[in-house]
């Protein structure tokens, strides 16, 4: 499926559907967009809300090669771009002391120069780029501007089609405005109480619609509490699968749900806080 | 150029959106305007999308960002009269690097009796300028090799470095026809994270500016980068003032370019102009930000609380030194205090330069 087919962000949204992903409005429309001015796109959202999920399916959907370049604190122009590859190098020039030492085949490829050199487009995700440096940001914006990277051995390399690029962002810090203002932006929230049954049923089919909709309603109670992490879309699923194996026919939901609550909440603090008030919320969800 | 009168239209919107303190670039509303095209634009609501697409609003906004655009494409009532009371103008931005503001603001200066008490009371203080000098002098030993440091993005060459630099090893050994004669090492280099002093100059915290001011000076000339902001009733930098070596000139230049002196407290709103202008809100980017005040805040205290939190979102370390800790017996019982409690990484003793010295010595530590 190529991306030329996508004539509006209902189509998007049908392709993602074909590929077990249920997006908003907001977030198809942002994709549409991002596609067709050939920006890049900044999803933020809480963690768990299916930041990479979307990434993933995009890519399948339109049929393009996902490559991923995970940010972590302290990442370099080393982890992200290319490296020599010093030790072939080294024993290259020593059985050869006229050994071409910045062929191809010294070149470690990392993430960015390899979705450059692509020969088709590919998807680059950057994941989680609040968790890099600021420099690194910086060092970003050369990039995704020009998308093309310099080499001093090699000279500059362009892509011969720019890759669509997903950046995804947790908001533990405020992203620069330089590298907001570049992008296409949408912000994922918790879905609505509806798409999240459905989300579940799709992502795990053994789950019948009546648990589905109490995981929802428990899951939704949860995220009122003051939690340090409050459930995602993630750890729904997983407490909806979780409470089937738990339930075996027997009957009792609201022992099932009690007993799975570690795939949900996970932070003992957290676990303090939800226990008191645990066996209303499950009385409340499954009853409804 | 004249515009469609469509689009016309969707651009007065954009400058509808930033008159209310929101802020986005140019090259933002072409996006938008490519956008809606690109939608269509079918009904109203995809106009909104795209808009929310392209001219991002921060997350904890976007219930506001709707209620404008509602009111720009609903009520034209709303637009005949654009908000009388934006927060910039509650608070008015006081700085030596931006000449427009200065010719009426220093005039009010001249008319209020108040400002010109302040700058009597101030000089009159500065008799004991020496008076905390072996805590200035503790600083100034200890503070450039214990105040923290963040890693560089780039290596450079050293003996002793911690990894190899294998670019530069390569070259040395190809000049050598693949002898190893000796490997370079490399390390990454460490500079000051930058330091961003908010200094509360409201009448209530009148005993303790002259320290605040001559620990901020000395601090300025002793790190890579110091900023210092005064807030009262309103909000001035006073980066440029401090730079004078001397120190008696530096407080004098400092005690003529705020003019809020000992004045009410108005910490929320003059906060919220220094995360509102992007030019600001930009030097807290990992930095160290160092509240001197005791946060007493009149009236109403949400202003403040969203202020902090969103500086907190964007520095390394946010801690609120204030006089009152210096009795033991303190605890943040003012709402103001305990609502904000949650964002700081510490809330210690700002009684005397001593404390403040104690303070910053340890800073090093939390990285």
């Amino acid at each position: 499926m190529s991306e030329g087919a996508i004539a509006s962000p209902e189509i998007l949204a049908q392709r993602l559907e074909r590929e077990l992903y249920l997006s908003g409005e907001e977030l198809s429309t942002a994709v549409f967009l991002a596609l067709k001015l050939g920006k890049p796109l900044l999803l933020e959202g809480m963690p768990g809300v299916g930041k990479t999920e979307a990434a993933k399916a995009l890519s399948a959907a339109l049929g393009l090669n996902l490559i991923r370049l995970q940010c972590y604190e302290g990442i370099d122009a080393g982890h992200a771009l290319y490296e020599w590859n010093y030790a072939r190098q080294l024993l290259s020039l020593r059985q050869d002391s006229n050994a071409d030492l910045y062929a191809d085949e010294f070149l470690i490829e990392r993430p960015l120069l390899k979705a450059l050199k692509e020969p088709t487009r590919t998807l680059l995700l950057i994941d989680e780029i609040d968790r890099a440096d600021h420099e690194f940001e910086a060092f970003l914006l050369e990039f995704l501007s020009d998308f093309q990277i310099s080499i001093p051995e090699r000279g500059t390399l362009k892509a011969a089609s720019p890759p669509f690029v997903i950046l995804t962002s947790n908001r533990t810090r405020d992203l620069h405005e330089a590298l907001r203002r570049r992008c296409v932006y949408n912000w994922i929230a918790y879905p609505d109480a509806e798409r999240e049954a459905r989300i579940i049923m799709l992502r795990a089919p053994q789950v019948v619609e009546s648990t589905a909709r109490a995981v929802v309603n428990a899951v939704n109670g949860l995220r009122r509490l003051p939690l340090a992490k409050a459930p995602g879309i993630s750890e729904a699923i997983e407490w909806a699968s979780a409470a089937s194996l738990l339930e075996k026919g027997t009957g009792r939901w609201p022992e099932a749900f009690r007993r799975s609550i570690g795939v949900a909440v996970k932070d003992e603090e957290d676990l303090g806080l939800v226990r008191p008030e645990l066996d209303a919320l499950l009385a409340r969800a499954c009853g409804s | 150029m004249k515009l469609p009168q469509a689009a016309a239209l969707l651009v007065d919107f954009t400058r509808f959106v930033r008159r209310h303190g929101f802020a986005f670039a140019h090259e933002q509303v072409v996006m938008f305007l490519g956008a809606v095209r690109l939608l269509g634009p079918r009904d109203i609501e995809s106009i909104r999308r795209a808009a929310h697409a392209t001219l991002p609003p921060p997350p904890d906004r976007q219930t506001e960002f709707d209620a404008l655009f509602h009111a720009f494409f609903f009520e034209e009532a709303a637009l005949a009269s654009p908000a009388q009371s934006l927060p910039e103008e509650d608070a008015p931005v006081k700085d030596r690097g931006r000449g427009q503001n200065d010719p009426p603001e220093l005039g009010e200066a001249n008319n209020s009796g108040k400002a010109a008490t302040a700058k009597e009371s101030l000089s009159l203080r500065q008799f004991d300028i020496h008076a905390d000098d072996a805590a200035i002098g503790r600083l100034k030993k200890n503070a450039p090799a214990t105040l923290p440091r963040r890693l560089g993005f780039r290596k450079v060459s050293d003996k002793k470095g911690q990894s190899l630099d294998l670019r530069r090893s390569m070259r040395r050994i190809v000049e050598h026809d693949g002898d190893i004669i000796r490997l370079m090492r490399a390390r990454r280099r460490k500079l000051h994270r930058p330091v961003v002093l908010l200094i509360d100059v409201s009448g209530s915290m009148k005993a303790q500016t002259q320290d605040y001011l001559r620990y901020a000076h000395a601090l300025t000339h002793l790190a890579d980068k110091v900023e210092t902001f005064t807030f009262g009733t309103r909000l001035t930098r006073i980066t440029n003032s401090l730079q004078h070596r001397h120190p008696a000139k530096a407080l004098e230049c400092a005690s003529a370019q705020v003019n809020d002196w000992d004045g009410g407290t108005r910490i929320g709103a003059a906060l919220g102009t220094f995360i509102g202008n992007p030019r600001y809100a930009s030097l807290l980017r990992g930095a160290v930000v160092l509240f001197l005040s005791d946060g007493l805040e009149r009236g109403g205290h949400d202003l403040m609380r969203e202020a902090v939190q969103r500086i907190k979102h964007r520095a390394w370390y946010l801690a609120w030194l204030t006089p009152l800790a210096a009795d033991a017996r303190f605890r943040p019982e003012t709402a103001a205090l305990k609502d904000i409690l949650v964002h700081l990484d510490r809330l210690g003793n700002g009684s005397s330069i001593a404390s403040l010295v104690d303070h910053t010595l340890t800073l090093g530590s939390q990285s």
